[in-house]
């Protein structure tokens, strides 16, 4: 095998590991697509909120610091102790939760019935008030997040390839937290599915989605599904936002990883939960291997657009996504 | 009345009925493995008021989608003044002279009663998007000569009390109203009525049963309609089709039709023993 | 009570169908257009300029632009802010390639130039709709930025990678460039919105209008009457590009004088202008002119209060401002989805009774 060969093969599996962080905040998306109808633009930002929440929590900043400094001219910034990394991620989780029930209380209440653009754009708002409220809240600086998990190269998986190839191929360079990743994602879905399937609120769940109207009338609380669906949808950004802060920083290009999810979620499909992921596994490799073959032809950093325009293609021929079924218009 | 043969006739009421104005030639549609229609054919003739019923799923709304070149038929062929009709898109069936109502009201609901009317007439407009952009020249002049033939239909159906209302706003009854207006507007050589008369109440019905045969008889227009409510397709149409399962079980006048032992056991039930 | 229409007989079904049916509104129409010709330019300064006047007036093409896709066709586009880039950088390689030309027409060249790339990205909406199409509209924006950002020849091999206008004059009096005066940009941009609004109104009150609005409501049926969905929907792309790309050519040429593509017209943009229509009013020709003004006025009130006021850190009133904006998109889509320009309907219905509601 040539190195070059070798080379593409590393790109790939890499792609691979970018690709489970998208398919992360497009299973985000689907769940609460399937669910409500809603488009939810803010689930990238949602993941940044939790990801700015949860540093701040640990290493124990005062929340608001910057504004009450502002507004009473106190210079005020940590409590002083930091928490244990799980308590932290909890509490975090709990902040999702009441987020979600804050967003259903003040938001999708009155939104009930309005068509789906009206609510897409409520979120977009939402988007916007949740980046500005993770800033106040927290400070806009870049923050490290370190909860513990493995980070660096794999030298297991290094040395156990490094024999494929020439002299000068060392091995394929995998970063263990992208195998981390990988295995919490898989969990994650894993136990989503068994949750959807077999427990009660997930029947409710899937009956919600499958048709609102219905599922009111046989007595399902559509509002207690809307909370428990993002609330999901908010720990699962909760999950992504750990996985993609500690590996580059909780920044605001956190929240952009939101927008690389929607390409994902029109190869797979707004409703498909494996489609999500294996969108998100296409969108991942592609890019990367579009970048390494093409990219230096073409000046680089075409990973800004390569996975809207292999989308819009991949629609024009197959306007049903990957999963979906042939849609039959009717009048 | 040689109603099977192709030749021309004066009907009772003094309506002239012409030679064959469309054709549906060995029909059949499917979905995936569902055959919605299967082997249907029958002609409508020019003038007349052509009724297509049938029980809930016989596949008569499908067969209304052919005719309107929403669907393309799997098999078969739909003649149309004396021509194949070959592969088109619905907007150029509509070009051809034929415009249809729905059975669930497709009325646009954000535009005003006269703009939906006006909609309907968008086959015969032609001014280009400069003309239009600077409201000049043959654009200005277009938009004056077609608002004179919708006030007309708005005069016909009596509504120029809503005549600027969102349809969005209106009753089910007059959104009815207005999209048989809509498509009037097209000034159709075929007219085709889904449905017309569904969910209205008797007096309604009423309405719009004299606004048909008021349509039939002073503008000449062919109509095609589909209806489950017996009683009143056989008192208004000349011909009626009944399909039942996707197969043409049926087909003559009104008399002929009730008469069919099979129409009838269609629409009574019969134990199959 | 001078509001009413009563009296005010109409002779004509062109008179009829004009803009302003009420003989008030034609006044106030004109008395608005007298003061924005009449007054402002002699009293306007380059901050209420470069703050509040040439901004608004720009982002309102830009608004009405996207409003004539997503208000009038229904077609949500995210990829304003990549088509605003095309008209800017259309006029600066028309400007610097042909500096004899007068600016004013390269500007409505580069408008037609993102005409035909907006037809061109609009092709895939006659496969993919609804959300599906907003998303691939994001394909446009990311991919122009990119393009620009990459093809040296789109900035003249620029070494910053920035592009920069030149100083094009009309009669010797300089419409672009570093010494162009505050009331001049102002009259141009001036100028280009009211014949713009007027075109805008004119294509979405007649046959072309209708037929995107048909699609818009309800795209199949429309479609069974005979509206040619390609063409509705191309033009709508086409027309809306033309109106965003003029805004972007103003906005490069006129307002910055300079900009960086992936600043000044990432998808940042591309959110502000669909929130200035959707706080505006979809669908509506004085929404556009609301929510921009509404977008341009928040930050600079915001920031005046905050930071002139308060002496609050510039930082925390720009995310205090993302907040608000946020709250409010969501408070107005709840409280009124049609926006400010419903309000000012309600307002106006309301009016024509006043003071005898009976």
């Amino acid at each position: 095998m040539t190195d070059q060969f070798l080379y593409a093969i590393e790109v790939m599996i890499n792609g691979l590991m970018a690709g489970v962080l998208y398919s992360l905040v497009a299973l985000g998306f689907v769940l609460i697509f399937k669910a409500s109808g809603i488009f939810n633009y803010a689930q990238g930002v949602m993941a940044l909120f939790a990801a700015l929440t949860l540093v701040g929590l640990q290493k124990g900043q005062i929340p608001f610091a910057h504004l009450i400094n502002a507004m009473f001219g106190t210079d005020i910034h940590y409590f002083g102790w930091e928490l244990p990394a799980i308590l932290a991620i909890a509490l975090t989780a709990g902040v999702m939760v009441v987020l979600a029930i804050l967003i259903e209380r003040f938001i999708l209440k009155y939104l009930v019935n309005q068509e789906p653009i009206i609510l897409f754009m409520a979120t977009i708002g939402l988007a916007y008030f949740l980046e500005g409220l993770g800033d106040v809240m927290w400070g806009s600086d870049i923050k490290t997040l370190d909860v513990g998990l493995p980070q660096g190269a794999s030298l297991w998986a290094e040395q156990a390839t490094s024999g494929l190839g020439s002299e000068n191929f060392y091995g394929f360079f995998i970063d263990k937290l992208d195998i981390a990743a990988a295995l919490t994602a898989a969990a994650l879905v894993i136990s989503l599915t068994l949750f959807s399937q077999y427990s009660k609120q997930g029947r409710a769940l899937r009956a919600v989605a499958d048709d609102h109207q219905a599922a009111l009338s046989v007595g399902v609380s559509l509002r207690f599904i809307w909370v428990l669906v993002w609330s999901i949808a908010g720990i699962v950004a909760l999950v992504a936002g750990i996985m993609w802060g500690a590996k580059s920083g909780v920044q605001f290009s956190l929240s952009l990883i939101a927008l690389k999810a929607l390409p994902v979620l029109m190869l797979g499909g707004f409703t498909s939960i494996p489609g999500a992921i294996v969108g998100g596994l296409i969108i991942g490799v592609g890019e990367k291997l579009f970048e390494f073959t093409i990219g230096p032809m073409i000046g680089g950093a075409t990973e800004n657009w390569f996975a809207y325009v292999l989308a819009l293609v991949f629609l024009v021929f197959r306007p049903q996504g990957l999963f979906g079924e042939k849609i039959i218009e009717r009048v | 009345m040689n109603v099977m043969s192709n030749d021309p006739y004066t009907t009772a009421d003094g309506r002239r009925i012409g030679g064959v104005l469309m054709e549906m030639k060995n029909i059949t549609l499917r979905f995936g493995g569902v055959v919605a229609i299967k082997d249907i054919s029958f002609d409508i003739r020019e003038g007349e008021i052509r009724a297509i019923i049938g029980p809930n799923g016989a596949g008569k709304s499908s067969m209304l989608n052919v005719m309107s070149g929403f669907y393309t038929p799997t098999e078969g062929e739909v003649w149309f003044e004396g021509c194949p009709r070959p592969q088109m898109r619905p907007y150029q069936v509509a070009r051809q002279g034929i415009a249809r109502t729905f059975q669930n009201i497709a009325l646009f609901q954000g535009m005003s009663t006269l703009d939906n009317i006006m909609t309907g007439r968008i086959t015969r407009m032609n001014s280009n998007l400069l003309n239009q952009a600077l409201w000049w020249g043959k654009a200005e002049a277009e938009e004056t000569v077609h608002r004179e033939a919708v006030e007309k239909i708005i005069d016909f159906l009596e509504i120029q009390h809503i005549r600027k209302t969102p349809v969005g706003r209106l009753p089910y009854g007059l959104q009815k109203r207005v999209e048989l207006g809509r498509a009037l507007a097209a000034e159709p050589r075929i007219l085709l009525l889904d449905e017309p008369m569904a969910g209205m109440n008797v007096e309604e019905k009423e309405d719009m049963c004299r606004f048909i045969l008021d349509v039939n008889d002073e503008f000449g227009t062919t109509i095609a309609l589909i209806e489950h409510d017996m009683g009143v397709v056989m008192d208004l149409s000349d011909r009626v089709v009944v399909m039942d399962y996707g197969k043409k079980i049926g087909d003559g006048t009104p008399d002929e039709v009730r008469s069919n032992p099979e129409v009838i056991d269609a629409y009574l039930g019969v134990s199959h023993d | 009570m001078f509001y009413r229409e009563a009296g005010d007989f109409k002779t004509s079904y062109l008179s009829d169908s004009q803009t302003f049916p009420i003989r008030f509104d034609r006044f106030r129409y004109y008395a608005v257009l007298a003061v924005a010709f009449g007054v402002i330019p002699f009293l306007i300064n380059d901050y209420w300029a470069s703050a509040v006047f040439v901004p608004f007036l720009i982002y309102a093409i830009a608004a009405i632009g996207l409003n004539i896709l997503t208000g009038y066709c229904g077609q949500v586009s995210l990829g304003t802010g990549g088509f605003m880039a095309v008209g800017a950088y259309s006029v600066y390689k028309l400007m610097t390639a042909f500096p004899d030309v007068n600016i004013l027409i390269h500007v409505v060249l580069a408008g037609m130039i993102t005409a035909a790339v907006g037809a061109l990205f609009g092709l895939p909406s006659l496969r993919i709709k609804g959300f599906y199409l907003a998303v691939a509209t994001l394909a446009a924006q990311f991919f122009l930025v990119w393009l620009f950002n990459k093809v040296p020849w789109f900035y003249n091999y620029s070494a910053s990678g920035q592009i920069s206008a030149p100083e094009r004059t009309l009669f010797g009096v300089a419409l672009t460039g570093p010494n162009t005066d505050a009331s001049v940009k102002y009259l141009v941009c001036l100028g280009f919105v009211v014949v713009l609004a007027w075109v805008a109104r004119n294509l979405t009150r007649g046959t072309v209008g209708r037929s995107w609005m048909a699609i818009r409501d309800m795209d199949i049926a429309a479609e069974i009457i005979g509206v040619n969905p390609l063409r509705a929907k191309l033009t709508a792309f086409a027309v809306s590009s033309f109106f965003v790309g003029i805004a972007g050519a103003l906005f490069f040429a006129v307002y910055l004088g300079a900009v960086e593509v992936g600043e000044a017209f990432g998808i940042q943009k591309s959110f502000l202008i669909l929130f200035m229509v959707i706080i505006g009013g979809l669908g509506s020709i004085f929404g556009s002119f609301a929510g921009a003004a509404f977008l341009v006025l928040l930050p600079v009130l915001l920031k005046n209060v905050l930071v002139g006021g308060l002496g609050w850190p510039t930082d925390l009133a720009a995310h205090l401002e993302l907040m608000v904006v946020g709250a409010l998109i969501i408070f107005f889509l709840i409280a009124e989805p049609h926006g400010l320009a419903q309000l000012w309907r309600i307002a106006k219905e309301k009016l024509r009774l006043w003071p005898f509601p009976h």
